[in-house]
Order: structure tokens, then C-alpha cells, then sequence
């Protein structure tokens, strides 16, 4: 096991979790420590129950565990919820007064976790009355209780500031307990101040009440908890690093890769991207004395996101729209016209646990299927699936050099686990991104020739020229068309020009090389390989530390572009592979049945999560271990996660 | 030397049915291209789907023949990434008010500088004659089943209330109108709605060429028929707001004349206010340099192929050590 510290906070939403997360996350990493985030929230505004792990390490991390060394509650439903994940020896940072609640008075438990938990409870032969007969039976687990008046620090930061309105105060809980966490750890207050005044920044009226509410609940852990052992201590680093969340990977990728129009409709858990772009619109460009900017437009709703980007695309600017599954779902007639038109648009799509509205806030991986097969018609597309959020950021910026060479749309495959977790990373190196824009060309390269749009090519790809460029004159259909861009129905025609199109696919597939389609890890001998696309990366890389410890070889073959599939790679790997394991977000191993019909290769075993969390990276050993142990099911199901 | 109307004419087989209400309005369009002398690069003709998305291949400009009800967007799409092109939407009345409403109504909101001409026939024809948004409630057309079970749509009210700021009614055989009015709204600094009624000689029997002129109703004193369309602007009407004061009156006629139908139809501009923002000048206010490099014009790496955009700033706002 990793040398790591895992904490969590919970409570209603509004409550301030996300807030308290992202300053113990950056306390934690100005402290030199690598930090990985990941956040769970319901599709509501205010009330439901949401939480936040974070896990902080002298290496770097990209996954959860199952386990909590401290909990760190606002609320009963937090610690009713949450209370078994939190191992021996760790802690729970609660409220003195949490104690009388009856567990049957939690108005926001669902029934459905209530019925189940008490059962469970019952079991056991565990007292289940209030929250205080929960935590005495975490006592005897060997889990320490923390218990904080917050009434009473409330009243006291209250008297400070000269506000005597206590409910006011309330939403400083969530600071008063996050200083109770880094009071149990002595850890040095510098960096949490310092944090607090990062993420306030721009509220400076707030920065003072929350800095006196992190000393009392620092010192009031300090003083009544003296012996608390928690493993939180800092580390001297000079590495240049930041913090941050697939979001923002993603727009800083788009950003670097040259991205001037971006159309969206908002949608979870895709919008932060947006804002984050739109927030930053107007940059610097390096040899240039002029600024550049980005031009971002809410629409009325994704078919106006996706066909917007396209007319935009016409001028030669470099387009994208983001989204998530339903609107993916809405955008796809737009999709089928730029395949037809040849319009090189690149399309961020978030998913989230379908179909329909299905999980709006939670994880799933079910839509590889979907974006490899929309819209009615056959055109080439290609489709890039990033597996952590260092990959979003180079994979957002080369997403626009594909459309551009293939002039094609290009799905960007992200999911909710990357799009809502963070991680400390090296600052990424923007030298590596190159800008590629294939055959585009200019009024002088036509002068004196004349120009068909869609001129027919040995390679399927007609060299491109914006729209309004003087000098000729072409138009765009979304049906059948001639090389000018006329509408035709005549069938040599069309044999023709859809081959011309459908061509585009096998020449991406020639020239773009095998590294920049997979990811390969592990010895390559290794007696079981496990195949798998998209966020699963930082849980299965981890589970394969920990089956090495056991003693078991496992190497790993990561697809990054499930189409055009890398074939011939493939085959290389699994021809020779023994045992060939799926890991996939979804019900029915989406990416195993691709490449099962592109090469032949079956898989031996299936590990599927669906249950709308990301898999932890103990399940994902356990599941591996007992492949490797000849003790597994063909299918195993993965559950954690509340 | 002065563009001909020839200039923005293809060669190409024009496959609408003899007598078609398009024809009119195509003619009028070369036409008024050329009173205002835009090169035919200069201008991108968008359009939906239906008879009258066929408008850009048989007009020699930049064409984009989009999808059902989508035209708007995409010109929207265009538009702001190179402001420096004339851009003009055409869409049937079902394109634009039908599967389109979402995109018409936001259209309004935004301002843009675009022109969107509505050819308004009320019924669908290239899918043989179904009702179309326009077409009033109980009104049934040849092909039609049964007689229409919905009310029709008013295209002007609709307009006025999404924000367009310039709203006109025009006649797909009164050329003259029709070019002046199609100038107008191209000159207009913000998004301009022209709604041209025309007749579809295939499949409305209803609204046709006659009804129109008005010759079921023969004026005794002249022997003539009184036509059913009559000028605003020989009437006394101006809908041109020239101070903030006069927006709400000016709208408030605006509207009781887009309300006159059947015996007299007016035609003319019922609005056009050009003191609200477009949304270039919105854009400008955020991005100082927008109209001088637009999307379209931005260089995005150097000769060795590097990006050149700087994201230093947010990394440096991302930063926690070193």
C-alpha cells in the first residue's frame, strides 16, 4: 500500500464540502504532498447529502480505496452513510450534539439505503437507535470519535465578528471541522491559511470570518485531542506543480490547441468546462502583440451547440462544443452533417450514468457504443477516450489536429470521474502540443486554379479552403453532393463520394501510429492482460501495484482511440496474452465487443461497474486477484461507492 | 466595375415547380446583391430544409444547405467567427416555425447582423402538401386529409416578442417590394426578419396567386379586383424607432397590424430599431480586438508548427508548488 492519507468530507449540499475539500486538498499540496480528489454530489441544489474524498500522498496517486482514515462530518446523514468505510485506527470529526439523533429522523435518507442499512445492522446485533449507538459500535472498531461543539465555536467566532444571528454562522461548519482535521494532524497552519486565502480570493469579505473559524477548530482539536495519531506531514518538494480538475485540463487542452469558438448548453457535469473557459476567454499569444480570444455562446440547446460550432468551423476557426450524454443524444443530426460535409468539429462529451436522464450527477462509462455509432448514415469519425486528467489536457489539444487532418468529427470520450476529480500533476508541458492543420488552405494556394470543395483524392481528404475566401466559390449540403458542393442523387456519384468520405477512416488509421492510440503497461510477458478504456486507469494501475506485492504478473492495454481501433496493435498484445480481462464502466463490456468484432478476440473475464460511482482500487484488485486465482465468475459486478 | 444580376446566377437545372413563389424571390435577392454590390465571396446564403432550402445552390454566393430547422445556428456559427461576411438565412415557414421555433426565438434574443428571409407558403410542400406552421386553424389545402386542427402561428407577433429589430412582410411576385425590402433588412445593423408571402402553386389552392390579387372581389366602381396586400408605408405607418421613448408605442402598432390578416394584409416594415445592441458590438465589449481578429482570423501557431496561445496565466492560477 501506498504511504497515504485518505479524508473525507460530508454533508448537505450547500454546505460548503466542496469549498472544504478544495482548501484541505491545496493545504495539502502547498505542504508538497500529491493530492488526489474526487467528488460525489446529487442532482439537487441544496440538501442532499454529497462528500469528498481526498487522498493525499508523498507519491501520486489516481484513485480511491476503499477506506477513510478521517471522516470529517457537518451533518448526521454524513456519518449514517459513511461511518463503515472508516478503518481501525482511523477518525470521525463530528458534532457534540449529532449524538441524540435518532438515525430514523434523517428526513433525507432514502428509504431504500435506510431499509438496508437497518437490516444490516440487525445482523450484526448492533445497536441502531441515534447516531451516538453508530459511533460507540465504531469505538469497539477501533475508530476514534472526535466530537466538536460547533454550536459552541459558532457562538464564540460569532462574538468576534459581532454577529449574534447564529444561523448565520452555520455554513462555517464546514471550516470549523476542516481546522479540526488539521489540528488532529498538527499539521502547519501556514499552508491552510494560505489555501483559505486562495479560495476565497475573490470574496475577501469572507477570507477573515473563515481563517478565525479554522484557528478555533484547529485549536480546539489541538487542545482536547492531544494524542490524536494522524499521518499527515509535509514533504520539501521544488517540483513545479499544479492542482486541478478534468474540467479544466480539458479547456486549458482546447485553449493550447487552438480552440476559438466554443458553444455548449449546459449540462452536468460538463458546464464547469465552459465557465472555465469563458472566465479565461481573453489570453496572451506568444509572439503576438495582440490578445486572442475565445469566443464562448450559451445556446438555446445542443442541436444549436453542435451546428453552431459547425458554421463556425466553416470560417477555418479551430470549433468545439462539450456536452454529456443527453446531449449528446440531441446533438446527433449535427453530427451526421458534418461527417457529410467534411467538418472538422470536435465534440467533449462527458458521460454520466444512462440512458436518459439517468444518473445526472453520478459516473458511467455506457456510452463508447453510442458515440462510435451516431446518426443515421455511414462517415468516418474518430473517437479519442482520455484515462486520467493529465490525458485530457494533451488529448483536448490533439482532438483538433484529427479533425483538421481528417476533416471529421472527433468525440472526445470523458467521463464524471475525470470531469469532477482533481489531481496534483507537474505543470504540463505545452511545448508538446503541435498544431497540425492538415490540408487547409488559403485564397493564394487557389489563384488562377480552380477549387472543388470536395475533390476527389487518393487519400479521401480534399484539401480545405474557408469559407468567404475571394477567388471562387463553393457550397455545403447536407445531401449527397458533387466535388462543388451540389446536391446529386446520381448513383456513380455516390458510390464515389461516400468512398471518398468512408476512405478518410483507413488513411487516419494508417498514418496515425500506435502510440498515440493505446497505452501499454506492465511486462508484456505477463501471464494476464487486462483491457480497459477511459478514467479506470488510476484504479487499475493501482491494483496492479498491489497484485505485484502479491506476487502476480498483470500487464495492461489501454485503448485511447477506440476507432479507427488500433487492429494490428491489438492483436500483437492480446494474440499472445493468456488471460484477457475487461474492465469497463458498463453493463455489457462495450469496448471488449468492439474489439471483438474488429479482430476476433474474445475475453476471458469481465470486471463491470454500473452502480453510477468510479471503481475503487481495491475492488478492481480483489477482482483481478481472484481472476488470477481461478476463483472468479466469467462476469464479476462491481458494487463499492455510497 | 458594378455586379450584374447575372453574377449571382448558376448553371445548374432549377428544379422547382413551374410557377413556384420562389422564383420571385430569388430574382429579388440577385437583384438586390447587386444594387449593393457584394461580391458573391462576400456572402454566405444559408438554408434549412424544404423547396426553399434549394435557395443556395442556384444562387452564386458561398452556399450552406443545412438541416431541418437548424439554418439559424449555423449562420450564427459562421457569422460571429468571421463578422466580415454578409450572411443571409433562408428557411419555409415549417423550417423556421415549426422544428425551428427554439432557434427563431433565441435568433431574436441575440441581435446578430443576419438577415433571415422566410418564404411563407403555409404548407409543407416538398413532402406533398402537409399543413405548415402559418396555415390557419380549419383552413384545409388540397392534399390535406382533413382540415387543420391548429391554429397558425403569426411569424411578426413571434418576432417582435424574440427581439428581432428589424420585421418586414414582403410578396414573392411583388419584385420591387420585395428587392427594397430584402435591402433594407441586409443594411439593418442587427437581425433582420423578412417574411415573404408566397403562394405554392402545387399544394395551396387556398392562398394562391388570385386570393392574393384579390379577384374574387371585383370593385364595383372600378371593375378591378382589390388586392388583399396593401403597403404600410402608404398607409402613414412608420414602425421605425428612432428614440428609446418610442420603442413600446411602436411595438404596441407593430403588433396591431401583425394581427391584420384575410381582407387586408399589410406589407412593408412593421419594426426596425436600431438603438439595441447587436451581438457583435455585445461580443466587442468583452473581447476588445473581436472585429479585428475574429475567430477566423487568428493565428494559432508558429512556423514550426507550436502552439502559440499562452496559458501561463491559468497554470500560474493552478499552481501549488515550485
Amino acid at each position: 500500500m501506498i504511504d497515504d492519507f485518505i479524508w473525507m468530507a460530508g454533508g448537505p449540499q450547500g454546505s460548503g464540502v466542496d469549498s472544504s475539500a478544495n482548501i484541505f486538498a491545496r493545504a495539502c499540496c502547498y505542504g508538497g504532498l500529491h493530492v488526489y480528489g474526487k467528488r460525489e454530489y446529487s442532482s439537487n441544489i441544496k440538501g442532499m447529502h454529497s462528500y469528498f474524498h481526498i487522498r493525499v500522498s508523498p507519491q501520486e496517486v489516481g484513485a480511491i480505496p476503499n477506506k477513510v482514515d478521517l471522516l470529517c462530518t457537518f451533518d448526521a446523514e454524513s456519518i449514517v452513510r459513511h461511518i463503515w468505510e472508516v478503518f481501525p485506527g482511523g477518525g470521525i470529526i463530528c458534532d457534540t450534539e449529532v449524538m441524540q439523533t435518532k438515525i430514523s429522523n434523517i428526513p433525507s435518507l432514502p428509504s431504500a439505503f435506510f431499509e438496508e442499512f437497518i437490516k444490516t445492522l440487525d445482523r450484526n446485533g448492533m445497536h441502531h437507535e441515534t447516531v451516538g449507538d453508530l459511533l460507540n459500535e465504531a469505538r469497539k472498531n477501533n475508530v476514534n470519535i472526535y466530537s466538536i461543539p460547533y454550536l459552541g465555536i459558532l457562538t464564540e467566532i460569532g462574538k468576534e465578528i459581532g454577529e449574534e444571528q447564529i444561523s448565520k454562522l452555520t455554513k462555517m461548519i464546514n471550516v470549523v471541522s476542516l481546522g479540526a482535521s488539521f489540528g488532529l494532524a498538527n499539521y502547519d497552519k501556514k499552508y491552510v491559511e494560505k489555501a483559505i486565502n486562495m479560495i476565497f480570493a475573490e470574496k475577501p469579505q469572507v477570507i477573515t470570518v473563515n481563517l478565525i473559524a479554522f484557528n478555533k477548530g484547529y485549536d480546539y482539536a489541538r487542545k482536547n485531542f492531544k494524542d490524536a495519531q494522524i499521518n499527515l506531514k509535509t514533504v520539501k518538494t521544488d517540483e513545479h506543480r499544479i492542482f486541478l480538475q478534468g474540467t479544466q485540463a480539458v479547456a486549458l487542452g482546447k485553449l493550447a490547441g487552438g480552440c476559438r469558438v466554443q458553444t455548449y448548453y449546459p449540462i452536468t457535469p460538463a458546464g464547469d468546462e465552459s465557465e472555465y473557459i469563458e472566465e479565461n476567454q481573453v489570453f496572451e499569444v506568444e509572439g503576438i502583440n495582440e490578445a486572442g480570444a475565445i469566443l464562448v455562446v450559451q445556446t438555446e440547446d445542443e442541436i444549436a451547440a453542435i451546428t453552431m460550432a459547425t458554421g463556425a468551423a466553416l470560417t477555418g476557426a479551430r470549433c468545439a462544443t462539450s456536452t454529456s450524454g443527453p446531449g449528446f443524444s440531441l446533438m446527433v443530426e449535427g453530427l451526421g452533417w458534418a461527417g457529410i460535409n467534411e467538418v472538422p468539429i470536435v465534440i467533449n462529451y462527458y458521460q454520466r450514468g444512462g440512458p436518459s436522464t439517468g444518473l445526472p450527477t453520478r459516473h458511467g462509462q455506457d456510452d463508447l457504443r453510442f458515440a462510435l455509432h451516431a446518426s443515421h448514415g455511414e462517415f468516418p469519425r474518430i473517437i479519442l477516450c482520455s484515462g486520467d486528467i493529465e490525458e485530457c489536457f494533451y488529448d483536448a489539444a490533439v482532438a483538433f489536429n484529427y479533425a483538421e487532418r481528417y476533416q471529421t468529427p472527433v468525440i472526445h470520450l470523458i467521463d464524471k470521474a475525470l470531469a469532477n476529480s482533481n489531481k496534483s500533476y507537474k505543470t504540463f508541458n505545452t511545448d508538446l502540443i503541435k498544431i497540425e492543420r492538415g490540408e487547409l488552405l488559403n485564397g493564394a494556394d487557389i489563384e488562377g486554379k480552380s477549387y472543388r470543395r470536395f475533390e476527389f483524392t487518393d487519400t479521401g481528404i480534399s484539401p480545405r479552403l474557408p469559407i468567404g475566401t475571394p477567388g471562387t466559390i463553393f457550397w455545403y449540403t447536407g445531401d449527397e453532393h458533387t466535388e462543388h458542393g451540389h446536391i446529386t442523387e446520381e448513383p456513380m456519384m455516390r458510390t464515389r463520394m461516400h468512398e471518398k468520405r468512408m476512405k478518410k477512416l483507413e488513411t487516419a488509421d494508417k498514418e496515425i501510429p500506435a502510440d498515440e492510440r493505446v497505452n501499454f503497461f506492465g511486462d508484456k510477458d505477463a501471464p494476464a492482460t487486462i483491457v480497459s478504456w477511459g478514467s479506470t486507469k488510476g484504479a487499475i494501475l493501482e491494483a496492479m501495484d498491489m497484485l505485484s506485492k502479491d506476487g502476480y504478473g498483470v500487464n495492461y492495454l489501454q485503448i485511447r482511440m477506440p476507432h479507427p481501433l488500433p487492429k494490428e496493435y491489438i492483436e500483437k498484445i492480446l494474440g499472445k496474452a493468456s488471460r484477457k480481462i475487461a474492465i469497463e464502466g458498463n453493463y455489457s463490456a462495450q469496448l471488449a465487443g468492439i474489439i471483438k468484432e474488429q479482430t476476433g478476440i474474445p475475453m476471458d473475464n469481465f470486471i463491470l461497474k454500473w452502480n453510477g460511482r468510479p471503481m475503487s482500487s481495491d475492488e478492481v484488485y480483489e477482482a483481478v486477484k481472484l481472476i488470477l486465482q481461478d476463483k472468479a465468475p466469467l462476469r464479476q459486478v462491481l458494487i463499492s461507492g455510497s | 466595375m458594378a455586379l450584374k444580376i447575372s453574377d449571382y446566377k448558376t448553371t445548374g437545372f432549377n428544379d422547382w415547380c413551374p410557377g413556384c413563389g420562389n422564383f420571385g424571390i430569388l430574382t429579388s435577392l440577385q437583384m438586390a446583391l447587386s444594387d449593393l454590390d457584394l461580391q458573391p465571396s462576400q456572402v454566405v446564403i444559408f438554408s434549412g430544409i424544404g423547396c426553399s432550402g434549394k435557395t443556395p445552390h442556384f444562387m452564386n454566393a458561398y452556399g450552406v444547405h443545412t438541416l431541418h430547422g437548424r439554418a439559424l445556428p449555423f449562420a450564427i456559427g459562421t457569422k460571429i467567427a468571421n463578422p466580415e461576411l454578409e450572411v443571409i438565412v433562408h428557411g419555409g415557414d415549417g423550417d423556421g416555425l415549426g422544428i425551428g421555433a427554439g432557434h427563431f426565438v433565441s435568433t431574436g434574443r441575440r441581435n446578430l447582423d443576419i438577415t433571415y428571409i422566410i418564404h411563407d407558403n403555409g404548407v409543407y410542400g416538398l413532402t406533398k402538401g402537409q399543413a405548415s406552421p402559418t396555415l390557419k386553424l380549419g383552413v384545409q389545402t388540397k392534399a390535406m386529409p382533413k382540415a387543420n386542427i391548429n391554429e397558425g402561428v403569426n411569424p411578426i407577433v413571434l418576432g417582435l416578442a424574440a427581439g428581432y429589430t428589424f420585421i418586414a412582410r414582403s410578396y414573392c411576385y411583388d419584385v420591387k417590394h420585395l428587392r427594397e425590402t430584402i435591402k433594407k433588412a441586409i443594411i439593418h445593423k442587427g437581425m433582420a426578419l423578412v417574411i415573404v408571402q408566397q403562394w405554392c402553386p402545387t399544394y395551396n389552392n387556398i392562398n394562391t396567386k388570385m386570393w392574393y390579387n384579390g379577384e374574387d372581389r371585383i370593385d364595383p366602381a372600378t371593375g378591378k379586383p382589390i388586392p388583399r396586400l396593401y403597403k404600410l408605408e402608404e398607409s402613414g405607418y412608420d414602425g421605425i424607432v428612432r428614440k428609446p421613448e418610442e420603442v413600446i408605442p411602436k411595438t404596441i402598432a407593430a403588433f396591431t397590424r401583425a394581427y391584420e390578416w384575410g381582407d387586408r394584409i399589410p406589407m412593408g416594415v412593421f419594426y426596425q430599431n436600431e438603438l439595441i445592441s447587436t451581438f457583435q458590438q455585445r461580443i466587442s465589449q468583452r473581447i476588445s480586438n473581436y472585429l479585428e481578429a475574429p475567430p477566423a482570423r487568428q493565428i494559432i501557431s508558429n512556423k514550426n508548427g507550436k502552439s502559440i496561445t499562452s496559458i501561463k496565466k491559468m497554470l500560474d492560477e493552478l499552481k501549488v508548488t515550485g
